[in-house]
């Protein structure tokens, strides 16, 4: 060969997943995974912990081509659903740190040297992780049918009930009829939070979900993760049912088992309860 | 993935396995949580920031009172 391909092209670099403990269950199953771009998953240990880590090419991976494939929503799916199901599969063998989406680092020496440094911090949380997993609770407001929708004052039928006044009066139930929907979801939405606490160590609330990725019926009034013993999965998520049960106005999805992502953070984002946003 | 024997906890209410995972609550859990490092220089946490500016249009509908956690 004359010509020496550039480093740009050539260079890999170490993407991690996950943290967890050098043990054989996760020797044992990091070998069996498959990572980014199909490549197979490998550990590097330092201090009695692994990461879990592919080898991935820069040119995808570095900076520019990284920030080029997360803006891209097709791309970044691929890439978000390579790396829970990496982590997940890890999870199903033992408890482990989920990392964010795009750690990357210039190579595995880099990856054990950021162990070695942070080393006692995840020694701590996975300690304090070990034997729960994370459960998803999610309470919609379900649309109403409003009997009438005065957008415009309907035809007059000969006894004033298209005059101003009746619009008015309209418009106030309809107003009222809101406000009243709008607390008894906001009631149950509680009522589902007490009963899952009961049943949780520690919960964070997420952002209630919108946009166009939000496809699940109904408006999206909460969105809570939970931490839960693994002994009591199946408790949770009956009690979670239970507690909304024949209640109208409101459905309650119960997403999970996930591993603990939500509080993999010694500062996991938390919302104030009740944190009410307008539209 | 939905045929997997399911261990430590995972059970097999359909609400809790099977059918996968929607978008929207992993982006939750992979960009808004999981153990924050600041890797090498390649993708600093600033500009993981930007990309998430980049698809709050998509993820949620922020408006300027309303602005993204992330």
């Amino acid at each position: 060969m004359t010509v020496a391909p550039t480093r740009e092209t050539t260079a890999e670099l170490s993407y991690v997943y996950a943290v967890g403990p050098a043990v054989p269950e996760l020797e044992r199953t990091a070998p069996r995974l498959t990572g980014m771009l199909e490549r197979p998953v490998h550990l590097v240990e330092a201090r009695g912990l692994a990461a879990i880590v592919s080898s991935v090419p820069e040119a995808e991976f570095g900076e520019e081509g990284f920030k080029d494939q997360l803006e891209d929503l097709g791309r970044l799916e691929v890439i978000a659903r390579t790396h829970h199901g990496v982590v997940d599969a890890l999870f199903r063998a033992v408890t482990v740190l989920p990392l964010r989406l795009a750690t990357v680092y210039r190579d595995d020496e880099r990856v054990a040297a950021m162990l070695a440094e942070s080393g006692a911090g995840f020694t701590a949380l996975l300690e304090r992780l070990a034997g729960h997993l994370e459960c998803g609770v999610k309470v919609y407001a379900l649309p109403r049918p409003s009997p009438n929708r005065p957008s415009a004052p309907s035809r007059a039928d000969g006894g004033g009930a298209g005059s101003g006044r009746a619009y008015l009066q309209r418009r106030k139930a309809q107003r009222t009829r809101h406000e009243d929907a709008a607390r008894e979801a906001a009631e149950t939405a509680a009522r589902v939070r007490e009963v899952a606490a009961a049943h949780a160590v520690d919960r964070v609330a997420h952002r209630p979900q919108q946009g166009e990725l939000a496809t699940g019926e109904g408006r999206n009034i909460t969105n809570d993760a939970y931490l839960v013993p693994m002994a009591a999965t199946d408790e949770f998520a009956a009690a979670v049912r239970e507690s909304a049960r024949d209640l109208p106005g409101v459905r309650v999805e119960v997403t999970g088992p996930w591993a603990p992502y939500s509080f993999a953070t010694p500062q996991a984002p938390r919302v104030e309860d009740g944190d009410r946003r307008g539209r | 993935m939905g045929d997997d024997v399911m261990l430590r906890g995972f059970d097999e209410e359909p609400a809790l396995a099977g059918h996968q995972v929607a978008l929207i609550d992993l982006l939750d859990r992979l960009l808004n949580s999981g153990a924050v490092l600041t890797g090498d220089l390649v993708l600093s946490i600033a500009d993981v920031d930007l990309v998430r500016i980049n698809l709050r249009a998509v993820i949620h509908s922020v408006t300027p009172d309303d602005p993204a956690p992330w």
